[in-house]
């Protein structure tokens, strides 16, 4: 297996892109898949368990510890930095929000890129600030592959185009293609 | 961008040596957590390479302790997640409504919002005047703050909304008085309030008492250190006491989970068994 994560950083807007995602991966999709989505902090988990319902892979929030699974979908709990560590689980930290986030992607993304290095796939979708653009430029640096959603097809085009202009991507791509590209990358992975 | 990469061994090498010179033991804490804060404050402080940082750490108390705050993630707010707040008033009020005195402890306090809201939940509940707070961290910093118990009006409007939904009875502006940018906590809600530098890793248990909080600590801490502290606790509740933990920490990893009951799963509230 080549490619052992993939983060995925989404802001407002997200819901939409987020359903869409998890219903159109398959059951046998390999890799697991981790998202920082910026929300209220006082937010429940409802959504989670609708995706979860229109989902052929597991949805759920991340617990603390946990080991990273493939066939899952991971969502960072509101509230809390969602890390991971070299062993493959999961930290949550209350520590100061970035980007006037918690969850915050560049947190997410800093943390899998140690972890994963050149294994990693990190995806930037809609939204409305540059959480993110921190992250992805350290996937790059580490020779993991960076997938940005095409501005132009995005609800907010802010934190995709924030991202392409700090790094070269590898792929610009409206979310209908960014899901084919990934169904092609897993078929290659196993 | 520094091309050089900071290794594992580094990182442990710096927190080894912390440990033998300070005495404060960061070797089991959850190492993203650490690498995080240790390569912010190599960019804000501009340092070449650990190392750089280690002989500083060894050779300056004024940086080693700078350190320590780095390490030490003092966020915190007053009934932080109402809903647990609402459920200790619910579940564990009339438990410690038995006891003729009653010992709290405040496990990891940071600056005190968290004591200070339970002390606001005990005076409405009838119950302070035969309570004991102790209310501990390793941050004296952070104690000194809780001291003083004076916070940033900035946040009142969020604390307030959090007092309500917590089921408050009365109005939150009776507990502080403003003064300027900030509010000073009653007089009242300190006295029984005992502030006390204690580290979980390092110190023993505290006392027998009846209620324990432990609230977004233990996620800093590996699954062995976890383990480690969740015996001190047990060792440290009568029976029938009550552990109280975050809204994201499980007992369930832990090999005590099987010596406690579950009181409010969702609000992680469990009472150790008799
Ligand atoms: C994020 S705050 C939690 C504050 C509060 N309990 C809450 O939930 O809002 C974590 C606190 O744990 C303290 N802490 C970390 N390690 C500790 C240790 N070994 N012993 C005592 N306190 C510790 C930190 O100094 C910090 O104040």
């Amino acid at each position: 297996m080549y490619y052992e994560a993939i983060v995925i950083g989404v802001s407002s807007g997200g819901m939409k892109a987020l359903k869409f995602l998890s219903s159109s991966l398959p059951i046998h999709f390999s890799i697991p898949i981790i998202i920082v989505q910026h929300l209220s902090s006082k937010s429940d988990s409802h959504w989670i368990h609708l995706l979860n319902e229109k989902s052929q892979l597991n949805v759920k929030e991340v617990d603390e510890k946990e080991k990273i699974t493939k066939g899952y979908i991971y969502i960072a709990p509101p509230n809390y930095h969602l890390m991971i560590e070299k062993d493959q689980t999961f930290s949550l930290t209350i520590d100061e929000r970035v980007n006037f986030a918690r969850p915050s992607i560049d947190v997410l993304f800093e943390s899998a890129a140690e972890v994963f290095k050149n294994k990693l796939i990190g995806i930037v979708l809609t939204g409305s600030n540059s959480d993110g653009t921190n992250g992805i430029i350290r996937i790059k640096k580490y020779g993991g592959l960076a997938i940005i959603q095409d501005p132009t097809t995005a609800e907010s085009e802010y934190m995709p185009k924030s991202a392409i202009a700090a790094i070269i991507p590898d792929h610009v791509l409206s979310l209908e293609k960014i899901i084919e590209l990934l169904l092609k990358i897993d078929h290659k992975n196993k | 961008m520094r091309n050089k990469e900071t290794s594992d061994l580094e990182i442990s090498l710096l927190l080894e040596a912390i440990f033998q010179k300070y005495g404060y033991d960061f070797r089991e804490y959850s190492q993203a957590h650490i690498r995080r804060r240790i390569m912010n404050r190599m960019a804000v402080s501009q340092f070449e390479d650990i190392a750089e940082i280690q002989s500083k750490v060894l050779n300056d108390a004024t940086f080693a302790s700078e350190i320590l705050q780095d390490l030490s993630i003092t966020v915190t707010e007053m009934f932080r997640d109402p809903l647990f707040y609402r459920s200790l008033r619910e579940n564990v009020i009339p438990i410690l409504k038995t006891y003729p005195f009653i010992k709290i402890w405040h496990a990891g306090c940071a600056t005190g919002e968290e004591a200070y809201s339970m002390a606001i939940l005990l005076q409405e509940e009838g119950l302070y005047e035969r309570t004991t707070i102790y209310a501990t961290d390793f941050n004296q910093m952070a104690l000194n703050r809780a001291k003083d118990g004076i916070f940033s009006n900035k946040m009142i409007k969020e604390y307030t909304s959090n007092y309500q939904l917590a089921g408050g009875k009365e109005s939150f502006s009776n507990y502080y008085t403003s003064n300027y940018d900030n509010v000073i906590m009653n007089q009242s809600l300190k006295k029984n309030i005992v502030w006390a530098n204690h580290n979980l890793v390092t110190d023993s248990v505290f006392a027998e008492v009846n209620l324990i909080l432990c609230r977004n600590v233990l996620i800093y801490f590996d699954k062995n250190l976890q383990n480690k502290v969740q015996t001190l606790f047990y060792n440290s509740l009568i029976n029938g006491g009550i552990l109280c933990l975050g809204s994201k920490e499980s007992l369930r990893f832990s090999d005590l989970y099987a010596h406690y009951i579950e009181l409010d799963t969702k609000q992680r509230i469990f009472k150790k068994k008799y």
